[in-house]
């Protein structure tokens, strides 16, 4: 076991160190930040005290020396555009992030447990196809297609919810949250149930699939046989079985929403992490798209890792297989 | 099958090669035949944008700003109808659509092809030569494969910045991982198999082997995988272009007509969006529907 967990874990530094070297380099030597964030008018005495402050006279390979000193630190760097922090800029944008991709979440589980347990146990009614038609469309429809059409519909011609922006925030334990307000729910709504769709599709299968398997289970044939009624044994025993795989893969799953909320935030203006990535790279603020990447990369090793050992605790073949392979 | 026939000993034993075969299978479903059809009209369409558009969209000698924003149907001053509207520099919608699926769907294929070929080649070695190789390799697209795509994609284009080429690398280096598994995992199964076992006997070279003996065995699965990471591909396209990041304004796909049109949206000009994403659609719905076919035909498990 912990032989198992050191190499998990040195495999994991491997991977942040080679990352940060692409990143780093990448984005240092193949944009020139010179050009953009220097007035182009100013005088070569301004230019060459713009480059020094911001140390971009200096070897590359010492800027990242700098850099990865600096990173130990907790400091990546000062946003060129904003003057602040890079790390600061990401922390104040992420509760808003991570409140929209845990409401999609929220959506993707509520709707689509029983959706599915629906399709599963009709199969071959005119509801269970729909549903998994709707499944289909919802794993084939570029989610940027799916934001534009709710933007349309609801906004624009209905004219019900706001199209942009984030609403009215209240703070909860020092972070401000928007779905205590109904202003805040009603900006939240499009955005969560666009980031939600593709998770919603998935879950909708999962629990098709698993529904279908579980209802011929010798349990549920003898809870029928001793007279449960029909809603008790879908409620109690087809549902809670079919809970663990769907959970299980939602949890993996949670990295890729807050990856995928890059393109939500940018159409709904959502001022979360995905929108400032996206404005930063169109602004060549290198700090901040190193920060954010490494961030991203960093959340994801650590999701990665933490589902690692917990299958290894609960599937022993896991971990022997890896030792020896 | 060609025994089915020796009930009926009277008539001739037909004849069918598989590949004959095959297409009746395809041909079973209709849903897939009409996809099959759509994109193939999708394909000439992008194939034939020059010859077909009533204009060029990127000759500004055939555009005019006073024709911009002008609604479905709409003239312009010379008396030319915008079936499908303009934009807001005044171009023809339907020629700009034209256009755009033209590169949309080069982008698509280009690095799908790419990706194929690594892929292949990584996938094939790691399983036939087993041991460490396939350790290492397989390590690799493991962890690829826990990043999602669109992650992978930002990260390079955030390096490497917009264009073409730029876009077909990130979408090559998202994609080749998948056809490595496939390959290896369907490889293994394979090199088990007597014939391999034959041909090495008989003192054939490694290339020989790989290339004329397990590849062609292993085809099937990869068509499948193919067509559908093709289709992703796509769509993965024009969520960069979309977000600005994928290709440049020179070179619109329709990601990018979508993301223009977008800017127009709120005021009701719904046209510069809606039938590029319509397009969009359509490519990717033909493409999935005909892999799921393809999927149900070429599983052996589901043979009759």
């Amino acid at each position: 076991m912990t032989v198992f967990i050191t190499r998990r874990l040195l495999q994991s530094c491997l991977v942040i160190f080679v990352m940060s070297l692409i990143v780093f380099f990448g984005v240092n030597v193949i944009g020139n930040p010179i050009d953009i964030l220097i007035n182009p008018e100013a005088d070569q005495a301004e230019i060459e005290r713009a480059i020094k402050a911001l140390g971009l006279d200096r070897p590359i390979h010492e800027q990242y020396l700098v850099f990865i000193q600096r990173a130990f630190e907790g400091d990546l760097g000062r946003s060129f555009v904003f003057g602040e922090p890079a790390l600061k800029l990401i922390m104040q944008r992420m509760p808003a992030t991570l409140e929209l991709a845990l409401c999609a979440m929220l959506i993707s589980i509520v709707l689509g447990i029983p959706l599915g347990m629906w399709a599963g146990l009709k199969p071959e009614s005119a509801a269970g196809k729909s549903i998994m038609g709707f499944s289909i469309l919802g794993f084939s429809l570029p989610s940027f297609w799916v934001g534009i059409m709710l933007i349309m519909i609801f906004a624009v011609m209905l004219g019900v919810l706001p199209s942009t922006g984030r609403g009215q925030t209240v703070g909860l334990f020092g972070l401000q949250v928007s779905f205590l307000t109904w202003d805040g729910l009603a900006h939240l709504l499009l955005p969560a149930v666009n980031l939600a769709l593709f998770k919603l599709s998935l879950v909708i299968r999962l629990a098709r699939a698993g529904t279908r398997e579980v209802v011929l289970q010798d349990y549920v044939k003898f809870a029928r046989a001793k007279g449960l009624s029909p809603s008790r044994i879908v409620l109690v025993h087809v549902m809670k079985n079919i809970m663990i795989p769907v959970v299980t893969i939602l949890g993996l799953e949670l990295g890729s929403v807050i990856a995928f909320s890059v393109v939500t935030e940018t159409i709904f203006a959502w001022p979360g992490m995905g929108k400032l990535i996206i404005d930063s790279i169109n602004l060549l603020d290198r700090p901040v798209i190193v920060a954010y990447l490494l961030m991203t990369v960093f959340m994801f090793i650590t999701i990665n890792l933490v589902v690692d050992i917990l299958y290894s605790i609960l599937d022993p073949r896991v971990r022997l297989q890896d030792i020896k392979g | 099958m060609t025994f089915a026939t020796d009930t009926a000993p009277a008539l001739p034993p037909k004849v069918e090669t598989p590949f004959q075969r095959f297409v009746a299978d395809f041909a079973e479903s209709p849903v897939a035949v009409a996809a099959l059809a759509t994109f193939a009209a999708v394909l000439f369409v992008a194939l034939a944008a020059p010859l077909i558009s009533p204009q060029n969209p990127y000759d500004l000698r055939q555009i005019d700003i006073m024709d911009s924003r002008l609604p479905p149907g709409g003239q312009s001053l010379a008396g030319m109808t915008f079936w499908l509207g303009t934009d807001g520099q005044g171009r023809d919608m339907l020629s700009a659509m034209f256009y755009g699926l033209r590169t949309s769907l080069f982008v698509g294929a280009m690095s799908g092809m790419f990706a194929l070929a690594i892929g292949m080649c990584v996938g094939l070695s790691a399983a036939y030569f087993g041991g460490r190789v396939d350790t290492i390799v397989m390590r690799i697209v493991d962890l690829q494969l826990s990043f999602p795509a669109i992650l992978v994609a930002l990260i390079l284009l955030a390096v490497l910045g917009k264009g073409v080429d730029k876009i077909i690398i990130a979408l090559i280096a998202v994609q080749w991982a998948y056809y490595a598994r496939t390959v290896r995992g369907s490889a293994l199964v394979e090199r088990r198999r007597e014939y391999i076992e034959a041909a090495t006997c008989l003192g054939l070279s490694h290339k020989r082997i790989v290339f004329r003996h397990l590849l062609p065995n292993v085809m099937p699965p990869l068509i499948v995988v193919g067509t559908v990471q093709i289709a992703h591909a796509i769509a993965l396209e024009a969520t960069l272009s979309f977000l600005g990041i994928g290709l440049p304004v020179t070179e619109p796909s329709l990601g990018l007509l979508i993301a223009n049109g977008f800017n127009y949206m709120l005021s009701g000009k719904y046209w510069i969006s809606i039938f590029p994403g319509i397009a969009l659609l359509i490519t990717i719905v033909s493409i999935n529907l005909v892999g799921d076919q393809l999927r149900d035909v070429l599983n052996p498990r589901l043979q009759k």
